[in-house]
């Protein structure tokens, strides 16, 4: 196969490249670069689009021996990730960005790309594994390493996206790759991994936020609604929130208070004790299918953050609603972020969370 | 490289010997500079005392421009108007921008024609609003990327008429276009080895004895005091032997790739009708370089039309890119006033003395898969 190899400049990225040569694919390397303005690229080695990164990127290119060439995918990458981002913290929901640029970025456009320019996948560093069913149906599984699965922020491929995607990396625990990275003569084999934000320098969502929106003050009140706080802006907190509250007057028990609700329109946000934000139900919408959608209801497993816990639960699917009962109680959870269902280790499908509400105990 | 280039240059790379010193070797040293300093000047119509060896063409093109900044200032501080076009290479247009936010220069951009071409017109009118004020013109002699070649006599009038220093960088037009320095009456002009056959890391600026602008490097005092540091004899001696083949045999190989540049020009509207050749398309040292081939092909992506064909042994240029790697669409063809579209889905194809019609046949045997797949990458992209 001709295969596009996205190469971050990390470890993970170079090593799935080396794979898929070894493999027998003609690979050709990219980069993206995702920065609206190349020549202000933050340095440091902690995110995917710093000059560092795609020098990084090209060097580990020169090592497998294969083409290298720079994507710019700025102007997606604004509309489709960093603009959505703003706009769902705006909104008062908590969005993923690595997910959303799984789904418009590197498995969309850059696959749409690859596909036009007579390539045939793309292979990505990604933590997750590809199986063919027996019906020929492509399944994605959780990676081997539970430590680094990636299949979350991937629940939203479709079929025809999963066709026409390899993840080399998925049957090896990252362990293993950085040693492999090294024993290949790849220079970021010791990098570190990168978490935050990509576009996000310093990781201060709150401030980048900021930055963006400008003041927004509203109110922090507690669940009776009396006003315990001001802020800045509704979309410096996320739901689960407990650092950064700045509240004036205590609570009466004492004890710490978490963000339990953002209502956008009028900037208040609601606090409360630890206990009330446990969840039980949850809706969900704009499902997308990695096969079939479920016919009837699934008893299953579900992950509602990255690299969070698996929760049991009954999914009842109609149209595009998606309705879940978790057995056990999940906290802090937020509208926005995905709900990934899971059987066993093969991915179901993904579906945004847009409510979600507590058991009411007598 | 030519080949006795690289010969002359491994053999100078094994004799020791300082050309600044005064024992032996260090005058063997120093004599094979100063051949190479006569043969360039002969070569180029200047004299040898004019020649100031330095490292390349975006050295020479700083000591031109800051160097006759800094000098006219000192003479006179209100002097602080640089006059230069549009379309000039990085090499020349960073450093201008440099003054104009770090010395306080204002810089007059002269706009050119859809061909590339500066309006001469313009040029004149802006350094007669306040010819006084002006520290310097300058204007490349052959754009790099169309191959335009600028009106440099007009603009020496223009810069004579007020006794104004004038410089041209002639990087692209050296070895393709006849440059004679004394007769262009310029006070200043840049050439590089590596485009006449020679090793990279070597240039020339070509600068009258009366015109002495500020040195950008202090030091031993070599080359007229304008550009300290040690002499490097190998490159010299490689870069001399370049031109003088490279020149020798100019009016042979003009003839050559003019040829091939129509083969490649016709194969690519045989197989993409609708393609754009842009730039002034007549042929002749007043027109255009007979080397470059600049192409629009619309509803394409210029990159990946690059990478499509650099998978099939075939190298072609986009614009330029910045230090991460990005394509960015050409400040000369925006010059020139295509939008970034147009700008963005363009190639240019340069033809160099080795190349065959062998290599033009391939190119456009390759073109219509290339062609057609960037096609489809636009219409991808643009969400069609």
């Amino acid at each position: 196969m001709r295969v596009i190899a996205a190469m971050s400049g990390g470890v993970d990225s170079a090593v799935a490249a080396a794979r898929a040569v070894d493999a027998g694919h003609d690979v050709t390397g990219v980069h993206l670069a995702l920065s609206r303005n190349p020549r202000s690229y933050r340095t440091g080695a902690r995110g995917c689009c710093s000059i560092e990164d795609a020098g990084d990127a090209r060097r580990a290119a020169d090592e497998l021996g294969i083409p290298f060439y720079v994507w710019d995918m700025s102007e997606e990458f604004a509309d489709e990730v960093v603009d959505d981002f703003i706009a769902e913290y705006t909104a008062g929901r908590t969005p993923n960005p690595c997910l959303r640029c799984n789904e418009k970025i590197k498995f969309a456009a850059v696959l749409d790309r690859a596909l036009a320019l007579g390539f045939d996948a793309v292979a990505t560093g990604h933590y997750a594994q590809l199986r063919t069913a027996d019906d020929g149906t492509i399944e994605m599984h959780r990676a081997i390493d539970m430590g680094k699965d990636q299949s979350y922020v991937l629940g939203v491929l479709t079929q025809d996206q999963l066709a026409h995607s390899l993840f080399p990396l998925g049957d090896t625990t990252k362990d293993v790759i950085r040693a492999e990275a090294a024993a290949r003569g790849i220079q970021v084999a010791q990098k570190p991994d990168s978490h935050d934000i990509c576009f996000i320098p310093d990781g201060d969502n709150a401030g980048w936020l900021g930055d963006k929106l400008g003041a927004k003050p509203g109110t922090i009140v507690d669940e009776a609604g009396a006003v315990v706080g001001e802020h800045e802006g509704s979309y410096a907190f996320t739901i689960g929130q407990r650092r950064g509250l700045r509240l004036g007057i205590p609570a009466d028990d004492g004890k710490p208070r978490f963000v339990l609700d953002i209502e956008p329109v009028s900037g208040t946000v609601t606090v409360g004790p630890r206990e009330h934000l446990s969840v039980d139900f949850l809706e969900a919408i704009k499902p997308l299918w990695c096969g079939a959608a479920p016919t009837e209801s699934l008893e299953c497993t579900v992950q509602l953050r990255a690299h969070g816990e698996e929760h049991r639960a009954t999914v009842v699917v109609e149209g595009a609603d998606v309705r879940v009962e978790l057995h056990d109680p999940a906290s802090g959870i937020a509208p926005g972020q995905a709900c990934v269902i899971y059987d066993g280790t093969r991915v179901v499908g993904s579906a945004t969370i847009s409510r979600t509400e507590r058991r009411v105990t007598a | 490289m030519v080949p006795e280039a690289i010969a002359v240059m491994a053999e100078e790379l094994a004799r020791t010997g300082n050309a600044s010193s005064l024992h032996a070797s260090g005058r063997a040293a120093r004599r094979t500079v100063e051949e190479a300093r006569e043969l360039i000047a002969e070569r180029f119509g200047a004299r040898p005392s004019e020649v100031v060896f330095c490292s390349g063409g975006t050295e020479a093109n700083n000591l031109a421009i800051k160097g006759l900044y800094w000098s006219r200032q000192a003479q006179d501080p209100s002097r602080n108007r640089v006059v230069f076009s549009s379309i000039e290479h990085h090499a020349l247009l960073d450093p201008v921008t440099w003054l104009a936010k770090h010395e306080g220069a204002e810089i007059d951009m002269t706009p050119v024609d859809g061909a590339g071409r500066i309006v001469v017109d313009e040029l004149r009118a802006s350094v007669a609003a306040d010819p006084s004020r002006v520290a310097a013109i300058t204007t490349m002699w052959a754009n790099n990327e169309m191959g335009t070649v600028q009106p440099i006599a007009e603009v020496v009038d223009i810069a004579r008429t007020y006794d104004i220093p004038v410089h041209s960088d002639a990087v692209q037009a050296a070895g393709y276009l006849p440059l004679d320095f004394t007769a262009s009456g310029l006070d200043a002009m840049t050439i590089t080895a590596h485009k006449l056959g020679g090793p990279v890391g070597v240039g020339a600026l070509l600068i009258r004895r009366d015109v002495e602008p500020t040195p950008l490097l202090h030091g031993g005092g070599q080359e007229r005091d304008l550009r300290s540091g040690t002499i490097g004899v190998a490159l010299i001696a490689a870069f001399a032997k370049a031109v003088d083949i490279t020149v020798g045999r100019q009016d042979e190989t003009v003839d050559r790739i003019e040829k091939l540049r129509q083969r490649l020009i016709d194969g690519i509207r045989n197989v993409v009708p609708d393609a754009i050749v842009n730039g002034d398309q007549l042929p002749g040292p007043d027109h255009r370089l007979p080397n470059i081939a600049h192409v629009t092909f619309p509803g394409c992506e210029g990159d990946a039309m690059l990478m499509l064909l650099d998978a099939q042994g075939i190298e072609c240029s986009t614009g330029s890119a910045c230090d991460a790697g990005v394509p960015q669409p050409s400040h000369v063809l925006l010059a020139m006033g295509y939008d970034d579209v147009a700008a963005r889905g363009s190639l240019r194809f340069s033809l160099g003395h080795t190349s065959t019609e062998a290599d033009v046949d391939a190119l456009i045997a390759a073109l219509p898969a290339v062609h057609e797949r960037a096609k489809r990458a636009h219409l991808v992209r643009s969400g069609s």
